[in-house]
């Protein structure tokens, strides 16, 4: 793994982390979004949620992007990327698959069991707002949390 | 994934050894369980108590679970759900679907 702490001040602003692409992985990525949620300038009886709501959204957008790149490249590698600004945390996720259109994707049918097909469910549940591009260099994933 | 396995009367228990089921170890999950249906049990409980956090996808394999168990006539709970695993059933209605139990104890007592 290659860490990349681009910028630390009393209230961390910018955090890059790369992980290899491998779902191993995972729990390290949850535990480092655990880790922000204490650090972070919010209300203290919202932060054991809100520590919970970004170890979420980071392994579902995580394991999303692995199984995207795996198809692609075994040795390729996520990039996340955490900023605050204006109260607002964004955490970025890149990926280097095909990509998907994430105004598509129907909300679960809760009657149906099956048995994938929640992890965007779950990231648009527990955060503000969720965005995907498509770019040349690769996909993101951006998710966003109000901080107030 | 630790799993502990134990045969009580006519009940297999799975007790996960696990503080967090991810994509990591949730198709070991799945695996295992579908060995023990296939092992001709009739009614098996997975004990959560020690699991702290599950994503979707290990949500998808007690679903697995819980499909199978229904297409071999075999009873399938869950016990001991963590308030942060408890508030994953209910946001999906999961909580409407399975058997759950608030303990190990009272699942085997059912």
């Amino acid at each position: 793994m290659r860490w990349a702490v681009i910028e630390m001040c009393e209230t961390f602003v910018n955090l890059d982390i790369v992980v290899p692409s491998q779902t191993r992985y995972l729990r390290l990525v949850g535990a480092i979004a655990e880790q922000l949620a204490k650090e972070l300038d919010v209300q203290e009886d919202t932060r054991d949620t809100l520590a919970f709501h970004l170890n979420l959204a980071l392994t579902e957008a995580v394991a999303n992007a692995i199984q995207y790149s795996s198809a692609a490249n075994s040795t390729d590698s996520v990039r996340i990327c955490f900023s605050v600004e204006d109260a607002y945390l964004s955490v970025r996720v890149y990926d280097h698959g095909g990509g998907f259109d994430l105004a598509a994707l129907p909300m679960p049918d809760f009657d149906e069991l099956r048995e994938r097909g929640r992890g965007i469910f779950f990231i648009r549940s527990v955060m503000d707002s969720v965005q995907y591009h498509k770019t040349d260099s690769g996909n993101v994933l951006e998710m966003r949390k109000k901080l107030a | 994934m630790r799993v502990a396995k134990e045969v009580r009367d006519d009940r297999t228990v799975l007790s996960i050894q696990e503080d967090r089921i991810d994509a990591h170890n949730s198709g070991e999950l799945k695996d295992l369980v579908l060995k023990t249906l296939e092992g001709g049990t009739k009614n098996v409980v997975i004990d959560l108590a020690r699991v702290q956090f599950i994503d979707s996808s290990g949500l998808g394999a007690l679903l697995s679970g819980y499909k199978n168990a229904s297409l071999r006539s075999s009873g399938f709970a869950l016990a001991g759900l963590q308030p942060r695993v408890r508030s994953m059933f209910e946001l999906t209605r999961l909580h409407r679907v399975f058997d759950i139990y608030p303990s190990l104890q009272l699942a085997l007592s059912a």
